[in-house]
């Protein structure tokens, strides 16, 4: 049923798909679009082949309803697609943060804007996946940067959205899809799985959207289980009622969807360093071009210079302290990306002014060469 | 059976959530009609069928009429209700799905949804309360405004041919078409009934009154009970309609059961057959 544990070489686009159905996913819906197209195509095959529902739709917008609708319906459920089918989707995406819906989405990052650079990566998006959408909300994104990162951050995400009733993002690009690599698959049973929280209590007494006490959110039943739930989209109060006008239910309500994303950044951030016991340039790097990033910091230890690695794989909620602490601990912050420089904002925040930070972007299609962000580091030592 | 003159009151102390009403229509508006329409039918299947449906609904004044029945029911976002629905029936079929959309929220902006769910089949209810305009706005031209109609964005007249939804459902596929307005109480009902045990894609027009924009901007009969009479007076079923010109046909609303195929298999029975298939080739 599932792939075997072991070690596999596998594409990007696969290894999510095997992450996905051992993380419970149950239902997938998507469009073709390059070049995440390969995540749909195996999901057809292997969807029904452990009793899940695959359906491609008619466009992103039904797409992402339709995960939303499967949610409901008690299926983990998740949905891939690029940067225009992204765009799409930005309104369901606002459907599932207000109607606190569990889902993950897979942007698999391409050139843009609009139908741009169809089969060459970017990291265009990754401010995107924190504002798209219409209003205020919090939001979960990962970068994979391996194909095993692929594998790991889709049970990582399905654990993440069940755990936080809330869209997960993986922002994986182009070369991280297509990338074929060993993915090491381990014992099924040692594998984490977060199931989703169901009400105890008798319908009468369920209240949709009020967390227990000391959760951040409410348990979720699902549709024919008798709960009579409400899913709405219009500002609601704990009940799932409209609200209308009651400014104060709807500042509780947004806060409360804000804030239980915000307020746990340190159980949500996962990163990785490397060389950074002793280092004096930090370079911050993540997704694809945190592989880049590293053959350079390599690269300047060759040299004598006293560099090291932060790769971020939770990109949102951004971890300010993560990011502050190095600021105090270095001269400089490298930042290269694949987009005209868009993380590099929250670094220079987050850094409230401690060290340098200098942006390496790189736009077009194409990976950073290693010295480019030789080059910067270099630039920061002088 | 429950005593006529408390009809009403004992249906909506059996279905509805009271404690959100009164509910927010206009004074005379038809989706009140269209509530007990639905929860007749349903008083009628029995406490079975209830028990196992679902609605699911989007935006715009139609969108908030299944959201007072004491069940499941998802308002989704505008245009969209199909696609959610789509996947929830995908996921329970053994629920019935229940969606009641608006004319501008099936066939404007949801338009490609609502083709490809009567295209593939699904055994949804879908419910499209056609009032011939964006009502929750404040009164635009939308798909079913008649041409040379006056609305907020039609000054001069709507230049617009609007759309049949029965000839463009029947064409993508679905398989159960009604059409009735809402002096049509008992065919509508028995046509939501029909619909709801129905194996595939059913949908059911209901022209309904909206006395506040429609009423006033397109019918210049703002009470609602005018509107009612028009509709009475206007109507031609599907039977007769066959026999009169287009030019006689002009401006009416033709009712009537327009279709019932049962030749075409339910997708979540394609699905079921299709995992099987999966199942026995492996991985």
């Amino acid at each position: 049923m599932y792939v075997e544990p072991g070690t596999h070489l596998m594409q990007g686009d696969e290894a999510i798909v095997e992450g996905a159905l051992i993380a419970g996913c149950r239902f997938f819906a998507g469009y073709p679009i390059t070049p995440a197209t390969e995540i749909a195509e195996r999901m057809s095959r292997r969807m029904p082949q452990v009793g899940g529902v695959f359906m491609q739709m008619e466009d992103e917008l039904a797409s992402i309803m339709a995960i939303i609708g499967a949610s409901w319906a008690g299926r983990k459920s998740m949905t891939a697609t690029s940067g225009p089918g992204y765009s799409l989707m930005q309104e369901g995406l606002g459907y599932a943060i207000i109607t606190e819906t569990p889902v993950v989405i897979v942007d698999v990052q391409r050139g843009g804007p609009s139908t741009g650079l169809v089969t060459l990566p970017s990291q265009g998006d990754v401010m995107q996946a924190r504002w798209g959408s219409h209003g205020d909300y919090a939001t979960i994104a990962l970068a994979p940067s391996s194909a095993q990162d692929m594998f790991d951050l889709a049970i990582k995400a399905f654990n993440l959205a069940e755990t936080y009733r809330n869209p997960v993002i993986i922002l994986a690009d182009e070369v991280i899809a297509h990338v074929r690599e060993p993915v090491k698959v381990p014992p099924h049973e040692e594998i984490e799985i977060v199931e989703r929280r169901k009400p105890t209590v008798p319908p009468e007494e369920y209240i949709p959207y009020l967390p227990d006490r000391g959760e951040w959110v409410a348990p979720m039943p699902a549709f024919g289980e008798g709960y009579n739930v409400l899913v709405e989209s219009v500002m609601h109060d704990e009940f799932g009622h409209r609200i209308g006008t009651d400014h104060v239910a709807a500042e509780r309500t947004i806060k409360r969807i804000y804030y239980k994303i915000e307020k746990n950044v340190e159980k949500i951030a996962m990163y990785e360093e490397k060389y950074m016991d002793d280092a004096e340039i930090a370079v911050v790097a993540y997704g694809s071009t945190a592989r880049t990033a590293l053959r350079a910091v390599r690269e300047a230890r060759n040299q004598g210079i006293k560099a090291g690695l932060i790769r971020l794989i939770t990109l949102w909620p951004f971890y300010d302290r993560l990011i502050e602490e190095a600021a105090n601990q270095v001269r400089a912050i490298v930042v290269p990306e694949m987009n005209m420089g868009k993380i590099v904002r929250e670094v220079d925040r987050a850094s409230k002014g401690q060290a340098k930070v200098i942006s390496v972007p790189k736009v077009g299609g194409v990976l950073h060469h290693p010295d480019e962000i030789l080059a910067a580091i270099r630039s920061a030592v002088r | 059976m429950i005593p006529e003159a408390e009809f009403e009151h004992v249906l909506a102390k059996k279905y509805m959530r009271t404690e959100i009403m009164p509910h927010a229509f206009c004074p005379g508006c038809g989706l009140g009609i269209i509530e007990r329409m639905i929860l007749m039918a349903f008083e009628e299947l029995g406490q079975e069928e209830w028990d196992r449906t679902v609605f699911v609904s989007g935006i715009g004044c139609s969108g908030w009429t299944p959201l007072y029945f004491r069940r499941d029911a998802a308002h989704t976002l505008h245009g969209r209700a199909l696609a959610f629905a789509t996947a929830l029936k995908a996921s329970r079929p053994d629920l019935n799905v229940v969606v009641v959309m608006g004319d501008g929220d099936s066939m404007g902006i949801g338009g490609n949804h609502l083709i490809h769910a009567a295209r593939r089949n699904i055994g949804i209810t879908a419910i499209i309360a056609t009032n011939m305009l964006y009502s929750l706005t404040g009164g635009q031209m939308s798909p079913t405004t008649p041409e040379g109609a006056r609305t907020n964005t039609t000054p001069y007249g709507n230049i617009e041919p609007n759309f049949d939804l029965m000839e463009l459902l029947k064409a993508a596929g679905a398989t159960y078409l009604a059409r009735w307005t809402t002096y049509h109480f008992i065919q509508a009902k028995n046509s939501i009934k029909k619909a709801v045990k129905h194996k595939g894609f059913a949908a059911i027009e209901i022209v309904f009154q909206c006395p506040t924009y429609a009423g006033r901007y397109i019918l210049n009969r703002p009470d609602p009970r005018d509107m009612l009479q028009w509709f009475k007076e206007n109507s031609i079923p599907l039977g007769v309609a066959k026999n009169k010109s287009p030019e006689e046909l002009k401006g009416k609303i033709i009712v009537g059961e327009y279709l019932h195929r049962t030749d075409r298999k339910e997708y979540t029975e394609r699905l079921r057959e299709l995992e099987e298939r999966a199942k026995g080739k492996g991985r």
